[in-house]
C-alpha cells in the first residue's frame, strides 16, 4: 500500500449474475469492432461513393417504410417526427460532403471514413452543455449505425473468437451480438445500461458466468487488455485492481467457495421442503451447449428452450432437419426429463430479417412471439414438425410465447393438428400426445387464465415480460427499471389468478422468468402454489437450498400475508427475514 | 430573367430571429427547419455568436445548441431568398409547433 501507486478504478453497477471473474477487458463497441479499415485505389473511389449512396438510399427506404407503418398504425406524431429527424440526417450535406471529400483525399474504404466522421459529430453532441441536445446524440448514433449496417450488408462477428478470461465491457449487448459468442473464453459481462432482466443478464446466468449491468459510462472509460475483477455478487467492476484488492478477493473467494461446495452437494438430492412438498426444478437454455451445465447442477428437465437463437443472424430459416437435430439432441440428453420447447419468440429485442420482423418503433408491443408464428404459418409448421418428431424420442413439450388470449391458442392448436395429420399421412413417427403449454406473460392472458387453461396442458409464467407489461416499465431502460417489482401487489394478484385457474383445471403451472431463479422469491412462488421453477443454471443450487430448508406451510403463510401487503418492499422484507433464518449465507453472497 | 435579374427580387436576404420555444432548436425543430430550408433553391446559412453553419444541415443546427432566447442570424442567397426567409420565419412565429 505504501509507496506503491495504484490506478485502480472501481465502477459500481448492479450484479445480475453471481460469481467473480478475473481476467482482462475487451471493450465491445458495435460500430468499431465491425468496421474494416483498408486502402483503396484511386479507381475505386467512385465505387465507394456509389456504395455510400446506395446505403443512404436503403436507409431512407427503411425509415420511410417505418414511417408509413407508424402513420397507418399507431399514428403517433411524436415518434414519426423522430423519424423525420433520422431521415434529415441521411440527407445532411454536413455528413455526406465530408465523406466524399475525404474518400478522394485519403483513399480509405467508405465504412472507415464514415465512422470517423460520425464519431466526431456524436462526440461533439455529447459534449454540448444542453442536456436535451446531448441526449439527441442517440438519434445520430441510431441512424448512423443503420447506415453502417447497410454499408456492411451483414451483422458483425466481433465476439466470435476472444482470448481466454475475457471480460466483455459494452454499452449494451443485444441477442444478435451474443448469438455467435465465444462461450468458452468469455469470463464475464459488464454493460453500461440494463437491468436484472436485460438480455446480458439472462445470457450470463444461462452461461453461469458473472455479469454486472448499469455501469453508466464504464465502456467509455476502460481499455482493451486492462486487468480487471468482475464481481457479480456486489455488482462491481474493478479495473487494474491493487494488491490489496486482489488479496481481499482471494479471501472472499475462499468463503464463497465453501458455500458453493455445500450447494454442489445438493446435486442429487430432491427439491423437497422440510414438510415433504416436491417442487420441480428445471433450467432455461438457449443452445445445446448449456445442457451439460444444467445436468451438472441436477436440473430435472428444461423448462424453457429458447429456439429463436437458431433463427438469428441469418437470412434463411433453419430447415426442418436442422431444427430436428437440435431439438432431438436436447430431448435425448435430458431423457426421461421433460424438455419444453418454446416456438420462436422473434420480435421484441430479437429479430430475424426485416422481411419477417420489420423494424418497429415499439417492438415489445409489436409483431412478436405467437403473432409472428401465426402470420408466417409455413415457418411455424416447419418448426412444429421438427418439435413433434423430436417428441417421439423422449419427453418433449411444446409451448407458445406471448399468448394474449385464448383465440391465439385455439388457432395455434389447430395448426398443430394440421401438422400432426400431415405427419400421420407421411408415416413419420411423432409425439401423438405431446403436452402443449402457454406462456403467460401478457396481462390479458393472466387475467383470462381460466379460459386459456381449458385449451392447454400447462402454464409457464414469463415473469420478466409480465412485469414489464403490467407495470409499463421498459425492462432495459435503467432509469425506470427500478419500478419493475416482481412482488408488486398487481403482479401477485395476476399470479394468484393464474395459479387458481391452472389448479382448478388440473394443469400445472411453472415460472420461467428471472424471479424463478432468485432464491429470495422462492418461498413466495412456492407458497402461492407454483409447481415448477425454471431458471439459469447458476441459480439452481441456491433455489434448491432454499426449498430444502423451508416448510411449505410457512411459505403459504408468507404468500397469504404478501397478498395483503401494500408495498412490494414489505414483501421483500418478509422474504429477506425468512431467507436470513434458513440460510444467511445465501444473502451475504 | 431569374438568374440575372437585378431589378426584381433581391438575391440576398438577411433576418435575425430569437429562438422562441422552451426547449430550443433541438432535433425535432432542427429537422423542421431543414425540411423548410430544402424547399428553396437558395443557399441558407445560420449564424449564432459568430459560428456559421449550413442551414440545410440538421447536425449543423443541432451543434449550434441554440437554446430559448438565443439570437440566430439567417442568411439566404439565391433566386428565392426572400421566400425562403418568409418560410423560415413562419417556423419561428409558430414556435416550431411546440407550444
Amino acid at each position: 500500500m505504501s509507496g506503491k501507486t495504484t490506478s485502480e478504478q472501481v465502477f459500481q453497477g448492479i450484479g445480475v449474475s453471481p460469481g467473480v471473474a478475473r481476467g482482462q477487458i475487451l471493450v465491445y463497441r458495435i460500430a468499431e469492432e465491425a468496421i474494416p479499415h483498408y486502402d483503396i485505389t484511386p479507381e475505386q473511389v467512385s465505387q465507394e461513393i456509389a456504395r455510400f449512396e446506395q446505403a443512404l438510399i436503403t436507409t431512407r427506404q427503411q425509415l420511410h417504410e417505418l414511417q408509413q407503418k407508424i402513420s397507418s398504425g399507431i399514428g403517433s406524431d411524436a415518434s414519426s417526427s423522430i423519424l423525420d429527424v433520422h431521415v434529415s440526417i441521411t440527407e445532411d450535406p454536413a455528413l455526406i460532403e465530408p465523406v466524399i471529400t475525404r474518400l478522394e483525399q485519403e483513399k480509405k474504404n467508405v465504412e472507415f471514413i464514415f465512422n470517423e466522421i460520425t464519431r466526431k459529430y456524436i462526440h461533439t453532441l455529447q459534449e454540448l452543455p444542453d442536456e436535451f441536445l446531448r441526449e439527441r446524440a442517440v438519434d445520430v448514433q441510431d441512424v448512423t449505425r443503420r447506415i453502417l449496417q447497410n454499408l456492411l450488408g451483414h451483422t458483425h462477428r466481433g465476439l466470435t473468437s476472444v482470448p481466454p478470461g475475457t471480460i466483455v465491457v459494452a454499452y449494451d449487448l443485444a441477442p444478435s451480438d451474443t448469438s455467435s459468442l465465444d462461450r468458452e473464453h468469455v469470463a464475464g459481462f459488464a454493460t453500461d445500461v440494463g437491468s436484472h432482466t436485460s438480455h446480458t443478464a439472462i445470457m450470463a446466468r444461462s452461461m453461469n458466468i458473472p455479469a454486472v449491468v448499469g455501469l453508466h459510462d464504464a465502456s467509455q472509460r476502460v481499455h482493451d487488455g486492462q486487468p480487471a475483477i468482475l464481481d457479480g455478487y456486489s455488482g462491481t467492476l474493478i479495473v487494474e485492481p491493487s494488491e490489496q484488492t486482489l488479496y481481499i478477493y482471494g479471501q472472499l473467494q475462499v468463503k464463497r467457495h465453501s458455500l458453493e461446495e455445500r450447494l454442489a452437494a445438493l446435486r442429487d438430492l430432491p427439491a423437497e421442503t422440510l414438510d415433504g412438498h416436491r417442487v420441480h426444478l428445471s433450467g432455461n437454455i438457449e443452445l445445446l451447449q448449456d445442457i451439460e451445465g444444467l445436468k451438472h447442477v441436477g436440473a430435472e428437465g428444461i423448462g424453457l428452450f429458447r429456439t429463436e437463437y437458431l433463427f438469428l443472424n441469418r437470412r434463411d430459416f433453419p430447415s426442418e432437419e436442422e431444427q430436428y437435430e437440435q431439438y432431438v439432441s436436447a430431448v435425448r440428453a435430458m431423457k426421461p426429463h421433460p424438455v419444453i420447447i418454446r416456438t420462436i419468440d422473434l420480435g421484441g429485442d430479437k429479430f430475424h430479417s426485416d422481411e419477417v420482423t420489420p423494424p418497429e418503433i415499439n417492438p415489445f408491443l409489436g409483431f412478436r412471439g405467437i403473432r409472428v408464428c401465426l402470420a408466417h404459418v409455413e415457418m411455424f409448421k416447419t418448426q412444429l414438425r421438427a418439435i413433434l418428431r423430436a417428441g417421439a424420442e423422449g419427453n418433449a413439450k411444446l409451448m407458445y410465447p406471448m399468448i394474449s388470449g385464448v383465440a391465439e391458442v385455439v388457432q395455434a392448436n389447430r395448426i398443430v393438428e394440421e401438422v400432426m395429420a400431415d405427419l400421420r399421412r407421411d408415416g413419420v413417427p411423432f409425439a401423438e400426445n405431446i403436452d402443449i403449454g402457454a406462456m403467460i406473460e401478457v396481462p390479458s392472458a393472466a387475467l383470462t387464465a381460466e379460459m386459456i387453461a381449458t385449451e392447454v396442458d400447462f402454464f409457464s409464467i414469463g415473469s420478466n415480460d409480465l412485469v414489464q407489461y403490467t407495470m409499463a416499465v421498459d425492462r432495459v431502460n435503467e432509469r425506470v427499471a427500478n419500478l419493475a417489482e416482481p412482488a408488486h401487489p398487481a403482479i401477485l394478484r395476476l399470479l394468484r389468478n393464474c395459479v387458481e385457474a391452472a389448479h382448478n383445471n388440473n394443469i400445472w403451472i411453472g415460472v420461467c422468468g428471472e424471479v424463478a431463479g432468485q432464491p429470495l422469491y422462492t418461498p413466495l412462488l412456492i407458497g402461492m402454489g407454483v409447481d415448477e421453477l425454471s431458471m439459469g443454471t447458476a441459480n439452481l443450487p441456491r433455489v434448491k437450498e432454499v426449498i430444502r430448508r423451508m416448510k411449505l406451510e410457512e411459505a403459504q403463510e408468507l404468500a397469504a400475508a404478501a397478498l395483503h401487503a401494500i408495498h412490494a418492499r414489505d414483501v421483500v422484507a418478509m422474504l429477506k427475514a425468512l431467507i436470513q433464518r434458513i440460510d444467511p449465507d445465501l444473502l451475504s453472497s | 430573367m431569374s438568374t440575372t435579374s437585378q431589378s426584381g427580387a433581391p438575391r440576398r436576404a438577411v433576418k435575425e430571429f430569437t429562438v422562441p420555444n422552451r426547449l430550443g432548436i433541438h432535433a425535432r425543430p432542427a429537422a423542421l427547419f431543414v425540411k423548410v430550408a430544402n424547399k428553396y433553391h437558395s443557399h441558407i446559412t445560420v449564424e449564432k455568436d459568430g459560428e456559421e453553419i449550413n442551414g440545410k444541415s440538421i447536425m449543423g443546427l443541432m451543434m449550434l445548441a441554440a437554446g430559448q432566447g438565443s439570437k440566430l442570424k439567417v442568411v439566404a442567397e439565391g433566386d428565392d431568398a426572400v421566400e425562403a426567409l418568409q418560410g423560415l420565419e413562419e417556423l419561428f412565429v409558430k414556435k416550431f409547433n411546440e407550444e
